[in-house]
């Protein structure tokens, strides 16, 4: 292993040792090709057991970070090109492979299921990843997920692609649970669903917790996301700009504004005013503090 | 009657080695995205070893070393494909199997040179009379041969982790590697078992009735690809059956050529295009091309 360079990097080194089962990632910087740079310095800590959301707008790069952990960045011509993501202690670096044997899942955007394969053999491809081969755990496997999801059960033999958006959302997590994670990775599963359906696979989501998966969970839905979450994070332009308690950050200010929908009434700046010209002023100085939030910047939507 | 009969089973014959050819084409196509036009000179190249060597070492383990021969330099096809070219596109890839397949037919054609090599194969000029039916033993054991070894491949494209990978992969390559499918080894994996495949199919294709192996063979390889496209390219029952109607269309379009006379002569090699595109005119993805199966 190469001396630490920085104090940081020292510093995370002797962290990762003693934190099990905990994903660290630290001043990440990404780009795709040479010149789009994603992520400029993100740092995150999902600790073991828990629920940690990532919340942003459309290209603020949450789909990035969730593609360097998961390892899948190559396929997109992504790099990563300082700062490191680890699990477990283990080092990942950017082999997909790889991190599903080191127990870290994701479950992609629009779920991704194989729609001309059946039920049962995209929950066998799920298990794929895994090390074992043996027929038993892969039984052992299936009934877990169908005992989770008892609506893929009923559907096993059915070509996945016809049927309907929940449980096809059932299905890419049935799907990724397969392998057993011990930190999924979830991105926007709420994405095109019916209230109700959300309902559900919140509910599917808090269970999976329940039984000692830890959750990154990445979504556009603020109010589902904060409810389910320990933390969260709001990524803007590729940087963290707020972070906290869930609890926190679903009281402050800019989050009900922008995420929740609700109006903004405060006598500071002009809420009508040019966006550009509202961020400048804010981002040199922080207007809104609370307990336990860091960093806090105007939130530019 | 009989001559129907003779036809029908010369078809089926030839359709079999079509098939051995265009299902490697397919499952290249599938794991990879590329149509691979050396496939031509990969069958030239597992024939010719075959045809070197079943003189020192047998028939059988000739043929086998031919296969694994072919299979490993098609699998160096795809290395230089994904080392050597990380990240070029599709297309490029594409293009890249046409420098291959010149580079490897010169050589060959420089081996091979004038000459008809034979394979040392077992059949012979051989053939069984059932009743007034005449076959070639050759043609009959390709056939069962085919359906023995298309048989295992589906059963292995079936049920096998391979094979789950290798649909996987086709299907969404991105949702395939987040199930943590190596997504080169799949790809590796496909052309070598493309290139065993057209090693085999050499064998039969220079076996009996044809003179023996000479530097057109690879040219016949392309009477596989209207087989692959009529199949719809990304379906490998698809591949099956239009390499089986593409060998009858074939072996009608020889075995009637006097009464087919009106339509001039070598229309037999011609055939098998007709029938491809009058199929694409009526299914543009091929009888058994990727339908969209989503409902959003």
């Amino acid at each position: 292993m190469s001396p630490p360079e920085t104090e940081a990097e020292a510093e995370a080194e002797t962290q990762v040792e003693t934190e099990a089962g905990t994903l660290r990632v630290c001043d990440l910087h990404v780009s795709y090709g040479r010149s789009v740079q994603a992520l400029h310095g993100v740092s995150l800590t999902v600790p073991q057991g828990r629920i940690v959301a990532v919340l942003g707008s459309n290209g603020a790069g949450k789909s990035t970070l969730l593609r360097a952990v998961s390892g899948t960045l190559a396929l997109h011509r992504g790099t990563v090109e300082r700062g490191t993501v680890h699990f477990d202690g283990v080092r990942l670096s950017g082999d997909a492979a790889r991190s599903v044997a080191a127990g870290v899942v994701q479950v992609p955007e629009g779920r991704r299921i194989f729609g001309a394969l059946s039920v049962e053999d995209n929950l066998r491809a799920g298990f794929l990843g895994s090390a074992s081969r043996s027929r038993a755990e892969l039984r052992a496997a299936r009934e877990r997920v169908f005992a989770q999801f008892p609506v893929l059960a009923e559907r096993r033999r059915q070509a996945a692609g016809l049927m309907s958006g929940g449980e096809q959302q059932m299905l890419a997590m049935g799907r990724a649970l397969m392998a057993a994670p011990r930190l999924l990775l979830l991105d926007e599963p709420s994405l095109g669903l019916a209230p109700l359906m959300v309902q559900r696979i919140a509910e599917i989501i808090r269970e999976i917790n329940a039984q000692g998966t830890s959750i990154l969970l990445v979504e556009q839905n603020a109010a589902m996301a904060l409810e389910l979450s320990d933390r969260a994070s709001v990524l803007d332009v590729g940087q963290v700009r707020l972070e906290g308690a869930s609890a926190d950050l679903a009281a402050a200010d800019e989050v009900r504004r922008l995420y929740l929908g609700e109006t903004y009434e405060t006598g500071c700046g002009a809420p009508d005013a040019d966006g550009d010209a509202a961020y400048a002023t804010a981002a040199s100085a922080p207007s809104v503090t609370g307990p336990g939030l860091t960093e806090l910047g105007r939130w530019n939507g | 009657m009989i001559k129907l009969t003779e036809t029908v089973l010369n078809g089926l014959a030839l359709g079999s080695v079509y098939a051995l050819i265009a299902l490697g084409f397919v499952v290249i196509f599938k794991a990879s995205g590329v149509m691979n036009f050396a496939h031509g000179s990969l069958l030239l190249f597992g024939g010719y070893v075959t045809a070197r060597l079943h003189d020192a070492i047998g028939f059988i383990p000739a043929v086998l070393v031919g296969a694994a021969l072919a299979a490993a330099l098609a699998g160096l096809v795809q290395l230089l494909a994904t080392r050597g070219l990380r990240g070029a596109e599709i297309h490029t890839l594409t293009i890249l199997t046409i420098g291959v397949d010149v580079l490897l037919s010169t050589e060959l054609n420089r081996q091979v040179g004038a000459d008809y090599l034979t394979m040392g194969d077992p059949w012979g000029a051989d053939v069984t009379r059932l009743g007034s039916i005449t076959v070639a033993d050759a043609r009959i054991a390709s056939i069962a041969v085919a359906i023995i070894v298309i048989g295992a491949f589906f059963a292995a494209f079936r049920w096998s982790r391979w094979g789950l990978s290798m649909r996987s992969a086709a299907a969404d390559p991105e949702a395939a590697a987040l199930m943590g499918i190596r997504l080169d080894r799949v790809r590796l994996i496909a052309w070598c078992v493309a290139g065993a495949l057209a090693a085999l199919a050499a064998v039969f294709l220079a076996a009996f009735p044809a003179p023996g192996l000479d530097r057109t063979t690879s040219q016949i390889a392309l009477s596989a690809f209207p087989a692959a496209i009529l199949g719809g390219m990304d379906s490998a029952v698809g591949a099956l059956i239009g390499s089986l109607v593409i060998g009858l269309t074939a072996a009608m379009a020889a075995g009637y050529q006097n009464e087919l006379s009106v339509l001039g002569a070598g229309f037999s090699d011609v055939a098998p295009y007709l029938v491809m595109v009058l199929v694409l005119l009526v299914r543009p993805t091929g009888l058994f091309g990727s339908k969209e199966l989503t409902r959003v």
